[in-house]
C-alpha cells in the first residue's frame, strides 16, 4: 500500500518537475553536474534499458544536461524477460543493465558488443575484485553497475531465536507468514543451500531433492512474490522472507522491528553490470553514459538512493555508513557467498518445469 | 444487391490482416514446430502435465463468470425499468473503475484482502475473526468479478433497452403476471446480452495472469501464468507457449460455440 502511495507521488513529482527539478534536488544534496562534456559521439539520444526502481532517475536528466544527449529510460523486471526481449528483436537499447548470470549467457550467445574501454576512464576505479569476474572472463563486455548480496529478512518480534540458517523458512512454527521469491533460480537456490549444494550445481538429482524439499515447503508460505515482498515485511503482513540487502536497510529504516541476517549455508553474490547489445546504433554514447554514471558524483547520487552496493572504490572511501550499514551492504567475509553462473540449455529447462510443478 | 463503399472497410481489414492474421498464423507455426524449427505435435504433449492447470484456469473463469452473472444480470434488469437519469449515473458508477488502472485497482484488492489489510482490520474492530483470504483462488475470484463485472452489466443492458416496450405491454395485455411476463418475454430476448456478456467475462479471465499473481500469491497458477512463462522464464520457449494458447483459443472456441447452440432459436447472438 505504500509503495502504491509512493509510486503516485513519484508519478505527480514527475508530472510536476521534470529536468529542472531533476538538476535542482541533485544540487541541494550537493551534487555538481554545472559541468559540460562535448558530444563527440555523432549520437543525439541514448537507450537505457533497466531494473525497475534501480536508479536515481534524476541522473538521466543529468545526463542530458552535462551532454546534450537524451535519455530515453525504460526499465524491466526479470533477467529472463530482458533477454527475451532482446532475442526477439524489435528492440533498440543502447545499454542495458542485466546481472551476472544473464550477462554470461548474453556473451555466450554473441548477444553483446565489446566495450571500447578508452571511451569509458572510469572503470579503472572499479575496485579489483569486481574486475574480470567469472561471468564475463577478459572483462571485454560489462561495467559493474551495483552489486549486492542476499539474507533472510525478519521480524525480530514474531521469530523467536536467533535466525542464521535458511532453514527457519522451511519451519511449520511460521506456517504462512513466510514469503519467497517468485522465482526458479533463487528460489531453488534457497533449497540448494541449505542441502549443501552448489547454487550452480548441474546436477538433476540435486535439483529434485531441492524441488523436494521446495513441495513440503509450499504450504508453509504465504505468497511466492518479488517487489511485493517489500510492502509485505514493511506492513507486518508476513514475517520471514529472503531479500537484498540494499533493500533490507531501507525496509528497516521504516519498520524498527526488522532485522537482517546472512545464512550460515551460505547465499547469494550477485553484480549487475552496463554492457552493450550487439548492433546497438548508439554505442558511443552508451559508453559516455556509462562512464558518467561511474562518475563520482553520479555514483554518490545512485548509491545513496538506491543502498545498494557501489562497485567503485573512490565512492566506497566516501561513504558515510554507521557499523550495521557496512555489515550488511559490505561484508567483511565473502567467501560465504556464491554467485549464480550461467547454466546450460537442459538445465534451464529443468529449472522451469520443476518450477511449474512446485506452483501448479 | 451490390455492394457498394466495401473499400471503408480498407483501414481495418489491413489492421486485422497485420494483427490479428498474422500473429494467429506464427501462433500456429510456433504451436507445431519445435526449437529445431521442424514439424512436430511434442508441444502438445507437454500439455497433458499441465491438465491441473488448465482445470483450474477454466473452472476459476467459469466461477467468475456465474457470480457476474448472478450480480450482474438482475441489476442490468433493474436499470433498464429505471428513467434515464438513474440509469445514467449508475452506468458512470459501473465505468468509473474503469478509468483506474487495472494494476492499481488489483492492488488496492490486495491492500483489502491481506490478513493486516482493511478488510480484517474492519472485522476485528467490530469483534468478528478474521478471514484468510488473500493468496487463495478465492482472492483470484474475487479480482477477477471486480474487474470484468462491467463486461457482464453493460452488454445485457443494452439488450434489454431494446426490447420494445409494447412487446412487454401486449404480454402483460395478455394476462402475464410479472414472473410469467420476466420468464416468457423479457428473458429470452435478453439471452444474447447474457451470451456476450458470457464471453466477454469468461475469455479475460481464463488468459489473465496479473490478478492470479498479485491476489493468489503466485501459488494459484493459470494459464495466463503457464503462458508467461514459457516466454519470460528461465528458458525462453516460443513453441510451448504458443501451443498452450492454441489449446486455450480452442477450448474459448468450444465454448462459444456450446453457447451459441443454447441460444440458437432466439435472437442473433452477439459474440465480441
Amino acid at each position: 500500500m505504500k509503495k502504491t502511495i509512493i509510486i503516485i507521488l513519484a508519478l505527480i513529482l514527475l508530472l510536476a518537475g521534470c529536468q529542472g527539478g531533476a538538476l535542482k534536488r541533485l544540487e541541494e544534496d550537493g551534487f555538481d553536474f554545472s559541468y559540460t562534456i562535448e558530444n563527440t559521439t555523432g549520437s543525439t539520444a541514448v537507450y537505457v534499458y533497466n531494473w525497475g526502481e534501480y536508479m536515481n532517475e534524476d541522473l538521466n536528466a543529468a545526463f542530458e544536461a552535462v551532454t546534450g544527449i537524451k535519455v530515453h529510460y525504460d526499465t524491466f523486471q526479470t533477467n529472463e524477460a530482458l533477454r527475451s526481449k532482446l532475442i526477439t528483436g524489435g528492440s533498440n537499447y543502447d545499454v542495458i543493465i542485466p546481472s551476472d548470470y544473464m550477462i554470461g549467457l548474453l556473451i555466450e550467445e554473441g548477444l553483446l558488443e565489446e566495450l571500447d574501454f578508452s571511451n569509458i576512464p572510469n572503470f579503472a576505479d572499479i575496485k579489483p575484485h569486481l574486475k574480470n569476474p567469472a561471468y564475463d572472463p577478459g572483462n571485454r563486455y560489462s561495467v559493474p553497475y551495483m552489486w549486492g548480496t542476499v539474507g533472510i529478512i525478519y521480524d525480530t518480534t514474531r521469530v523467536s531465536g536467533p535466525v542464521d540458517s535458511w532453514g527457519v523458512l522451511f519451519d511449520e512454527r511460521y506456517t504462512g507468514q513466510i514469503l519467497m521469491f517468485d522465482n526458479a533460480r533463487d528460489t531453488f537456490g534457497i533449497a540448494l543451500k541449505l542441502l549443501g549444494y552448489s547454487f550452480n550445481t548441474e546436477n538433476e538429482d540435486e535439483l529434485l531433492a531441492a524441488y523436494e524439499l521446495l513441495a513440503r515447503q509450499k504450504p508453509l508460505v504465504q505468497a511466492y512474490i518479488m517487489d511485493q515482498i517489500f510492502d509485505k515485511m514493511e506492513v507486518g503482513e508476513a514475517i520471514l522472507a529472503p531479500y537484498y540487502a540494499g533493500d533490507a536497510l531501507l525496509m528497516m529504516e521504516s519498520n524498527a522491528d526488522l532485522a537482517f541476517a546472512v545464512p550460515k549455508e551460505g547465499s547469494n553474490i550477485f553484480t549487475d553490470a552496463f554492457v552493450i547489445p550487439k548492433g546497438a546504433a548508439n554505442k558511443a554514447a552508451a559508453e559516455m553514459y556509462i562512464n558518467f554514471m561511474c562518475s563520482f558524483d553520479a555514483a554518490m547520487a545512485n548509491v545513496l538512493e538506491l543502498g545498494y552496493s557501489t562497485p567503485l572504490t573512490h565512492v566506497y572511501d566516501a561513504l558515510e555508513l554507521d557499523e550495521e550499514e557496512y555489515a550488511i551492504s559490505y561484508p567483511e567475509d565473502l567467501s560465504l557467498f556464491e554467485p549464480f553462473l550461467n547454466m546450460p540449455h537442459h538445465i534451464r529447462e529443468l529449472y522451469d518445469s520443476l518450477w511449474i510443478e512446485l506452483l501448479r | 444487391m451490390k455492394r457498394r463503399g466495401g473499400w471503408l472497410a480498407g483501414p481495418y481489414v489491413v489492421w486485422m490482416v497485420l494483427f490479428t492474421v498474422i500473429p494467429m498464423m506464427l501462433v500456429v507455426y510456433f504451436a507445431f514446430t519445435g526449437e529445431d524449427g521442424r514439424l512436430t505435435a511434442g508441444n502438445f504433449a507437454r500439455l497433458l502435465d499441465y491438465g491441473a492447470v488448465f482445470g483450474r484456469s477454466l473452472g476459476l473463469a467459469a466461477i467468475s463468470t456465474a457470480v457476474c452473472l448472478l450480480i450482474g444480470y438482475p441489476l442490468a434488469y433493474v436499470l433498464s425499468r429505471e428513467s434515464e437519469a438513474v440509469r445514467k449515473s449508475a452506468m458512470l458508477l459501473i465505468m468509473l473503475p474503469m478509468w483506474v488502472n487495472m494494476l492499481l485497482r488489483t492492488y488496492a484488492w490486495m491492500s483489502i484482502l491481506e490478513n493486516t489489510g482493511l478488510l480484517n482490520q474492519l472485522l476485528s474492530a467490530v469483534g468478528l475473526p478474521t478471514l484468510r483470504i488473500i493468496n487463495t483462488s478465492a482472492a483470484v475470484a474475487i479480482g477477477m468479478v471486480y474487474n470484468y463485472l462491467p463486461f457482464m452489466i453493460l452488454p445485457v443492458l443494452t439488450v434489454m433497452l431494446k426490447i420494445d416496450k409494447p412487446v412487454i405491454e401486449a404480454a402483460q395485455d395478455l394476462g402475464g403476471n410479472q414472473a410469467t411476463v420476466f420468464k416468457r418475454v423479457i428473458f429470452p430476448l435478453s439471452l444474447p446480452g447474457v451470451l456476450s456478456g458470457i464471453t466477454m467475462v469468461f475469455v479475460p479471465s481464463v488468459s489473465t495472469f496479473i490478478i492470479s499473481r498479485l491476489l493468489g500469491g503466485g501459488k494459484t497458477l493459470l494459464l495466463g501464468d503457464l503462458i508467461e512463462m514459457q516466454f519470460l522464464g528461465n528458458t525462453y520457449n516460443p513453441h510451448l507457449g504458443s501451443s498452450i494458447s492454441l489449446v486455450m483459443m480452442i477450448i474459448v472456441l468450444i465454448s462459444m460455440a456450446l453457447m451459441n447452440r443454447f441460444g440458437e432459436g432466439e435472437e442473433e447472438v452477439v459474440v465480441l
